[in-house]
Protein backbone atom coordinates (compact mmCIF):
# COMPACT_ATOMS: atom_id res chain seq x y z
CA UNK A 1 0.00 0.00 0.00
CA UNK A 2 1.35 3.60 -0.90
CA UNK A 3 1.84 5.27 2.11
CA UNK A 4 2.70 8.95 3.33
CA UNK A 5 4.56 10.04 6.20
CA UNK A 6 3.54 13.33 7.59
CA UNK A 7 6.26 13.72 10.22
CA UNK A 8 10.03 12.30 10.05
CA UNK A 9 12.81 13.61 10.41
CA UNK A 10 15.33 12.93 7.09
CA UNK A 11 17.81 14.82 7.97
CA UNK A 12 19.03 12.66 10.46
CA UNK A 13 18.71 9.92 8.44
CA UNK A 14 20.84 7.96 5.81
CA UNK A 15 19.99 7.65 2.51
CA UNK A 16 19.71 3.81 2.70
CA UNK A 17 16.59 4.52 5.08
CA UNK A 18 14.95 6.49 1.70
CA UNK A 19 16.01 3.96 -0.73
CA UNK A 20 13.56 1.46 2.09
CA UNK A 21 10.99 4.19 2.67
CA UNK A 22 10.28 3.80 -0.98
CA UNK A 23 10.44 -0.04 -1.08
CA UNK A 24 8.08 0.09 1.93
CA UNK A 25 5.48 2.18 -0.14
CA UNK A 26 6.11 5.87 0.79
CA UNK A 27 5.44 8.16 -1.89
CA UNK A 28 5.46 11.33 0.05
CA UNK A 29 6.80 12.73 3.35
CA UNK A 30 6.84 15.55 5.38
CA UNK A 31 9.99 16.74 7.52
CA UNK A 32 9.03 19.84 10.55
CA UNK A 33 12.09 21.50 11.40
CA UNK A 34 13.54 20.36 14.97
CA UNK A 35 16.16 20.02 17.71
CA UNK A 36 19.28 18.96 16.34
CA UNK A 37 20.34 17.21 19.50
CA UNK A 38 22.37 20.69 20.29
CA UNK A 39 21.51 24.36 20.52
CA UNK A 40 22.12 25.98 17.52
CA UNK A 41 24.32 28.99 18.42
CA UNK A 42 22.98 31.75 15.82
CA UNK A 43 20.40 32.28 13.18
CA UNK A 44 22.89 31.85 10.49
CA UNK A 45 22.58 28.00 11.67
CA UNK A 46 18.89 27.35 11.50
CA UNK A 47 19.12 29.66 7.68
CA UNK A 48 21.94 26.97 7.03
CA UNK A 49 19.27 24.05 8.52
CA UNK A 50 15.96 26.01 6.06
CA UNK A 51 18.36 25.75 3.41
CA UNK A 52 19.50 22.05 3.88
CA UNK A 53 15.75 21.33 4.46
CA UNK A 54 14.17 23.13 1.28
CA UNK A 55 16.96 22.28 -1.01
CA UNK A 56 18.95 19.36 -0.28
CA UNK A 57 16.62 16.98 1.14
CA UNK A 58 13.93 17.48 -1.46
CA UNK A 59 16.82 16.08 -4.26
CA UNK A 60 18.21 13.00 -1.85
CA UNK A 61 14.20 12.16 -1.46
CA UNK A 62 13.77 12.45 -5.42
CA UNK A 63 16.80 10.04 -5.77
CA UNK A 64 14.28 7.28 -4.77
CA UNK A 65 11.19 8.78 -6.02
CA UNK A 66 9.86 10.39 -2.66
CA UNK A 67 8.13 13.99 -2.62
CA UNK A 68 9.50 15.61 -0.30
CA UNK A 69 7.41 18.78 2.09
CA UNK A 70 8.89 20.76 5.04
CA UNK A 71 7.87 22.86 7.57
CA UNK A 72 9.88 26.03 9.25
CA UNK A 73 10.74 27.02 12.71
CA UNK A 74 12.72 27.38 15.88
CA UNK A 75 11.93 24.19 17.75
CA UNK A 76 10.53 24.61 21.33
CA UNK A 77 13.48 23.14 23.25
CA UNK A 78 15.57 26.04 21.73
CA UNK A 79 13.00 28.44 22.08
CA UNK A 80 14.00 29.00 25.75
CA UNK A 81 16.45 31.68 24.13
CA UNK A 82 13.76 34.25 23.64
CA UNK A 83 16.19 37.19 21.54
CA UNK A 84 17.61 34.27 19.22
CA UNK A 85 14.11 32.66 18.26
CA UNK A 86 12.50 36.22 17.38
CA UNK A 87 15.79 36.10 15.09
CA UNK A 88 15.02 32.52 13.65
CA UNK A 89 11.55 33.68 13.19
CA UNK A 90 12.45 36.74 11.16
CA UNK A 91 13.95 35.19 8.31
CA UNK A 92 11.86 32.02 8.06
CA UNK A 93 9.52 34.36 5.74
CA UNK A 94 12.56 34.33 3.32
CA UNK A 95 12.29 30.30 2.90
CA UNK A 96 7.97 30.44 3.02
CA UNK A 97 7.60 30.46 -1.16
CA UNK A 98 9.94 27.73 -1.67
CA UNK A 99 8.22 24.95 -2.99
CA UNK A 100 7.01 22.02 -0.85
CA UNK A 101 7.05 24.40 2.61
CA UNK A 102 3.64 23.51 4.09
CA UNK A 103 3.85 26.18 6.63
CA UNK A 104 5.36 26.62 10.51
CA UNK A 105 6.66 23.93 12.57
CA UNK A 106 7.17 21.89 14.44
CA UNK A 107 6.47 24.34 17.06
CA UNK A 108 5.08 23.58 20.77
CA UNK A 109 6.16 23.44 24.18
CA UNK A 110 8.77 21.51 26.00
CA UNK A 111 9.13 22.04 29.59
CA UNK A 112 5.73 24.00 29.30
CA UNK A 113 7.55 27.69 30.45
CA UNK A 114 6.77 30.94 29.99
CA UNK A 115 9.31 31.59 27.16
CA UNK A 116 8.37 28.46 25.18
CA UNK A 117 4.74 30.00 25.44
CA UNK A 118 5.80 33.56 24.28
CA UNK A 119 8.08 31.67 21.08
CA UNK A 120 4.97 29.38 20.48
CA UNK A 121 2.50 32.37 20.24
CA UNK A 122 4.69 34.31 18.37
CA UNK A 123 5.10 31.46 15.22
CA UNK A 124 1.24 31.32 15.44
CA UNK A 125 1.11 35.17 14.90
CA UNK A 126 3.93 34.80 11.86
CA UNK A 127 1.53 31.87 10.60
CA UNK A 128 -1.58 33.52 10.50
CA UNK A 129 0.09 36.64 9.13
CA UNK A 130 1.37 34.64 6.14
CA UNK A 131 -1.40 32.67 5.89
CA UNK A 132 0.68 29.05 6.64
CA UNK A 133 -0.43 26.00 8.31
CA UNK A 134 0.65 25.04 11.65
CA UNK A 135 2.54 22.04 12.77
CA UNK A 136 2.67 21.41 16.60
CA UNK A 137 4.58 19.94 19.24
CA UNK A 138 3.15 18.41 21.96
CA UNK A 139 5.68 17.81 25.09
CA UNK A 140 7.04 14.64 26.09
CA UNK A 141 6.14 12.11 28.56
CA UNK A 142 5.14 13.71 32.01
CA UNK A 143 4.61 17.00 30.48
CA UNK A 144 2.61 15.96 27.54
CA UNK A 145 -0.93 16.46 29.16
CA UNK A 146 -0.11 19.87 30.80
CA UNK A 147 1.77 21.14 27.70
CA UNK A 148 -1.48 20.01 25.31
CA UNK A 149 -3.78 21.89 26.84
CA UNK A 150 -1.74 25.18 27.62
CA UNK A 151 -1.32 24.57 23.61
CA UNK A 152 -4.82 23.88 23.35
CA UNK A 153 -5.59 27.08 25.80
CA UNK A 154 -3.22 29.47 23.44
CA UNK A 155 -4.63 27.99 19.88
CA UNK A 156 -8.56 28.54 20.96
CA UNK A 157 -7.94 31.92 22.32
CA UNK A 158 -6.70 33.16 19.33
CA UNK A 159 -9.41 33.90 17.21
CA UNK A 160 -7.78 33.82 13.78
CA UNK A 161 -6.92 30.48 13.72
CA UNK A 162 -8.89 27.98 11.51
CA UNK A 163 -8.29 24.83 13.36
CA UNK A 164 -8.95 22.56 9.79
CA UNK A 165 -5.40 23.71 9.08
CA UNK A 166 -3.30 23.14 12.41
CA UNK A 167 -1.84 19.47 13.19
CA UNK A 168 -1.44 18.51 16.99
CA UNK A 169 1.08 15.99 17.24
CA UNK A 170 2.00 12.96 19.50
CA UNK A 171 -1.24 12.63 21.09
CA UNK A 172 -1.50 9.67 22.79
CA UNK A 173 -4.85 8.39 24.68
CA UNK A 174 -5.27 11.08 27.73
CA UNK A 175 -4.66 13.75 24.81
CA UNK A 176 -6.15 12.74 21.72
CA UNK A 177 -9.86 13.60 22.85
CA UNK A 178 -9.44 17.07 23.59
CA UNK A 179 -7.29 17.94 20.08
CA UNK A 180 -9.91 16.20 18.24
CA UNK A 181 -13.33 17.69 20.46
CA UNK A 182 -11.38 21.78 19.75
CA UNK A 183 -11.53 20.50 15.79
CA UNK A 184 -7.80 20.06 15.21
CA UNK A 185 -5.97 17.42 12.94
CA UNK A 186 -4.46 14.96 15.14
CA UNK A 187 -0.79 13.02 14.89
CA UNK A 188 -0.23 10.05 16.74
CA UNK A 189 4.14 9.10 16.76
CA UNK A 190 4.43 5.51 16.86
CA UNK A 191 8.01 5.56 18.55
CA UNK A 192 9.57 1.63 19.83
CA UNK A 193 9.39 3.36 23.78
CA UNK A 194 7.57 6.39 24.65
CA UNK A 195 5.01 7.68 22.65
CA UNK A 196 2.30 5.40 20.48
CA UNK A 197 2.99 1.65 19.65
CA UNK A 198 1.27 0.19 16.31
CA UNK A 199 -1.51 -1.21 18.68
CA UNK A 200 -2.25 1.17 20.48
CA UNK A 201 -2.21 3.58 17.62
CA UNK A 202 -5.13 1.09 16.15
CA UNK A 203 -6.56 1.21 19.50
CA UNK A 204 -7.34 4.33 19.12
CA UNK A 205 -8.49 4.44 15.35
CA UNK A 206 -11.03 2.04 17.10
CA UNK A 207 -11.77 4.47 19.22
CA UNK A 208 -12.46 7.78 17.44
CA UNK A 209 -12.60 6.86 13.73
CA UNK A 210 -10.25 7.93 11.00
CA UNK A 211 -11.39 11.65 10.64
CA UNK A 212 -8.57 14.04 11.28
CA UNK A 213 -5.88 11.60 12.75
CA UNK A 214 -2.85 10.87 10.67
CA UNK A 215 0.22 8.13 11.75
CA UNK A 216 3.75 9.19 11.07
CA UNK A 217 7.41 7.59 12.35
CA UNK A 218 8.79 10.64 13.59
CA UNK A 219 12.33 9.06 12.54
CA UNK A 220 14.96 11.00 13.58
CA UNK A 221 18.43 10.99 15.71
CA UNK A 222 16.95 9.05 18.76
CA UNK A 223 15.62 5.75 19.03
CA UNK A 224 13.02 5.75 16.32
CA UNK A 225 11.97 3.86 13.45
CA UNK A 226 11.36 5.41 9.83
CA UNK A 227 8.78 2.18 8.92
CA UNK A 228 6.83 2.10 11.92
CA UNK A 229 3.90 3.30 9.37
CA UNK A 230 4.11 0.00 7.52
CA UNK A 231 4.15 -1.21 11.04
CA UNK A 232 0.68 0.24 12.00
CA UNK A 233 -0.66 -1.12 8.11
CA UNK A 234 0.28 -4.32 9.16
CA UNK A 235 -1.62 -4.25 12.54
CA UNK A 236 -4.60 -2.52 11.16
CA UNK A 237 -4.57 -5.74 8.31
CA UNK A 238 -4.05 -8.11 11.32
CA UNK A 239 -7.25 -7.03 13.10
CA UNK A 240 -9.16 -7.21 9.92
CA UNK A 241 -9.97 -3.67 9.04
CA UNK A 242 -10.35 -3.02 5.57
CA UNK A 243 -7.66 -1.47 3.15
CA UNK A 244 -10.06 1.81 2.86
CA UNK A 245 -10.05 2.67 6.18
CA UNK A 246 -6.52 1.61 6.38
CA UNK A 247 -5.68 4.23 2.83
CA UNK A 248 -7.66 6.87 4.72
CA UNK A 249 -5.82 7.09 7.58
CA UNK A 250 -1.95 6.94 5.81
CA UNK A 251 -2.82 8.20 2.51
CA UNK A 252 -5.80 10.66 2.14
CA UNK A 253 -5.56 12.08 5.46
CA UNK A 254 -1.98 13.38 4.66
CA UNK A 255 -3.40 14.53 1.12
CA UNK A 256 -6.68 15.95 2.94
CA UNK A 257 -4.40 17.96 5.54
CA UNK A 258 -1.53 19.26 3.22
CA UNK A 259 -3.72 20.10 0.75
CA UNK A 260 -4.17 23.11 2.26
CA UNK A 261 -1.07 24.52 2.02
CA UNK A 262 -0.11 27.02 -1.69
CA UNK A 263 2.81 25.02 -1.61
CA UNK A 264 1.40 20.91 -1.74
CA UNK A 265 2.11 19.99 -5.33
CA UNK A 266 1.48 16.12 -5.27
CA UNK A 267 1.87 13.65 -8.42
CA UNK A 268 0.36 10.59 -6.91
CA UNK A 269 2.43 7.38 -8.04
CA UNK A 270 1.62 6.02 -11.28
CA UNK A 271 2.72 2.70 -10.83
CA UNK A 272 0.75 -0.27 -8.77
CA UNK A 273 1.13 -0.26 -5.70
CA UNK A 274 3.29 -2.57 -4.14
CA UNK A 275 2.32 -5.64 -2.98
CA UNK A 276 0.56 -6.15 0.31
CA UNK A 277 2.60 -6.61 3.07
CA UNK B 1 -16.45 2.23 15.27
CA UNK B 2 -17.72 -1.21 16.37
CA UNK B 3 -14.83 -3.80 16.55
CA UNK B 4 -14.20 -6.33 13.71
CA UNK B 5 -13.81 -9.22 16.31
CA UNK B 6 -15.13 -11.10 19.01
CA UNK B 7 -13.40 -11.02 22.90
CA UNK B 8 -12.33 -14.09 22.07
CA UNK B 9 -10.34 -13.69 18.94
CA UNK B 10 -8.62 -10.68 20.80
CA UNK B 11 -8.11 -12.53 23.75
CA UNK B 12 -6.35 -15.92 22.29
CA UNK B 13 -4.08 -12.89 20.29
CA UNK B 14 -3.00 -11.19 22.82
CA UNK B 15 -2.71 -13.39 26.05
CA UNK B 16 0.46 -14.63 25.30
CA UNK B 17 1.64 -10.53 25.09
CA UNK B 18 0.10 -9.86 28.21
CA UNK B 19 1.24 -12.90 29.79
CA UNK B 20 5.19 -12.13 28.84
CA UNK B 21 4.71 -8.28 30.10
CA UNK B 22 3.07 -8.87 33.47
CA UNK B 23 5.82 -11.14 33.87
CA UNK B 24 8.38 -8.35 32.80
CA UNK B 25 6.67 -5.93 35.04
CA UNK B 26 6.36 -8.73 38.23
CA UNK B 27 10.40 -9.73 37.60
CA UNK B 28 11.33 -5.70 37.44
CA UNK B 29 9.74 -5.30 40.33
CA UNK B 30 11.40 -8.48 42.17
CA UNK B 31 14.43 -6.69 40.96
CA UNK B 32 14.10 -3.83 42.89
CA UNK B 33 12.67 -5.45 46.52
CA UNK B 34 15.73 -7.33 45.64
CA UNK B 35 18.12 -4.62 45.75
CA UNK B 36 19.78 -2.19 48.40
CA UNK B 37 18.16 0.67 49.57
CA UNK B 38 14.53 2.57 49.95
CA UNK B 39 12.15 3.40 47.83
CA UNK B 40 9.77 5.10 50.47
CA UNK B 41 10.08 8.42 49.17
CA UNK B 42 10.12 8.24 45.71
CA UNK B 43 6.80 9.63 44.04
CA UNK B 44 7.46 7.31 40.71
CA UNK B 45 6.94 4.46 43.22
CA UNK B 46 3.67 5.47 44.17
CA UNK B 47 2.36 5.94 40.27
CA UNK B 48 3.83 2.32 39.09
CA UNK B 49 1.38 1.68 42.33
CA UNK B 50 -1.23 3.50 41.36
CA UNK B 51 -0.85 2.24 37.95
CA UNK B 52 -1.21 -1.17 38.68
CA UNK B 53 -4.24 -0.49 40.60
CA UNK B 54 -5.90 0.57 37.53
CA UNK B 55 -5.39 -2.60 35.52
CA UNK B 56 -7.65 -4.33 37.74
CA UNK B 57 -10.72 -1.92 37.50
CA UNK B 58 -13.28 -3.32 34.79
CA UNK B 59 -13.76 0.15 33.25
CA UNK B 60 -12.11 0.13 29.61
CA UNK B 61 -10.13 3.25 29.73
CA UNK B 62 -6.99 1.81 31.42
CA UNK B 63 -4.45 3.04 28.99
CA UNK B 64 -5.49 6.78 29.32
CA UNK B 65 -6.52 6.56 32.90
CA UNK B 66 -2.39 4.97 33.49
CA UNK B 67 -1.55 7.91 30.97
CA UNK B 68 -2.99 10.57 33.48
CA UNK B 69 -1.29 8.96 36.65
CA UNK B 70 1.98 9.26 35.24
CA UNK B 71 1.29 12.78 33.75
CA UNK B 72 1.37 16.45 35.57
CA UNK B 73 -1.81 17.95 36.88
CA UNK B 74 -3.03 20.43 34.45
CA UNK B 75 -3.05 24.14 35.86
CA UNK B 76 -5.90 25.92 34.47
CA UNK B 77 -4.77 29.38 36.33
CA UNK B 78 -0.94 29.00 34.10
CA UNK B 79 -1.67 32.13 32.07
CA UNK B 80 -1.73 33.90 35.93
CA UNK B 81 0.95 32.45 37.07
CA UNK B 82 3.28 32.87 34.16
CA UNK B 83 2.29 36.41 33.93
CA UNK B 84 1.10 36.16 30.41
CA UNK B 85 -2.12 37.93 29.61
CA UNK B 86 -4.23 37.25 26.14
CA UNK B 87 -3.24 40.73 25.01
CA UNK B 88 0.63 40.80 25.48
Amino acid sequence: MYYIDPHIHMVSRTTDDYETLAKMGCVALSEPAFWAGYDRGSAAGFRDYFEQLTAFEPKRAGWYGIQHYTWLCINAKEAENVSLAREVIAIIPEFLDRPGVLGIGEIGLNKNTRNEATVFMEHIDLAVRTDEQILIHTPHLEDKYQGTRMILDMLCDDGRINRDRVLVDHVEEHTVRQVLDEGFWAGMTLYPVSKCTPARAADIIETYGPERLLVNSAGDWGPSKPTAVPDFILEMRRRGHPESLIRRVVYDNPLTFFSQSRNFVFNPPDVAEPAQL
Amino acid sequence: MPGLRTAREVFDQQFLPVRAKLLEVAAALDRIDRSNGSLANDPRRTQVQAAIQVLLRPEDDRAEQIQLIFSRQYDRDWRENFRMTNDE
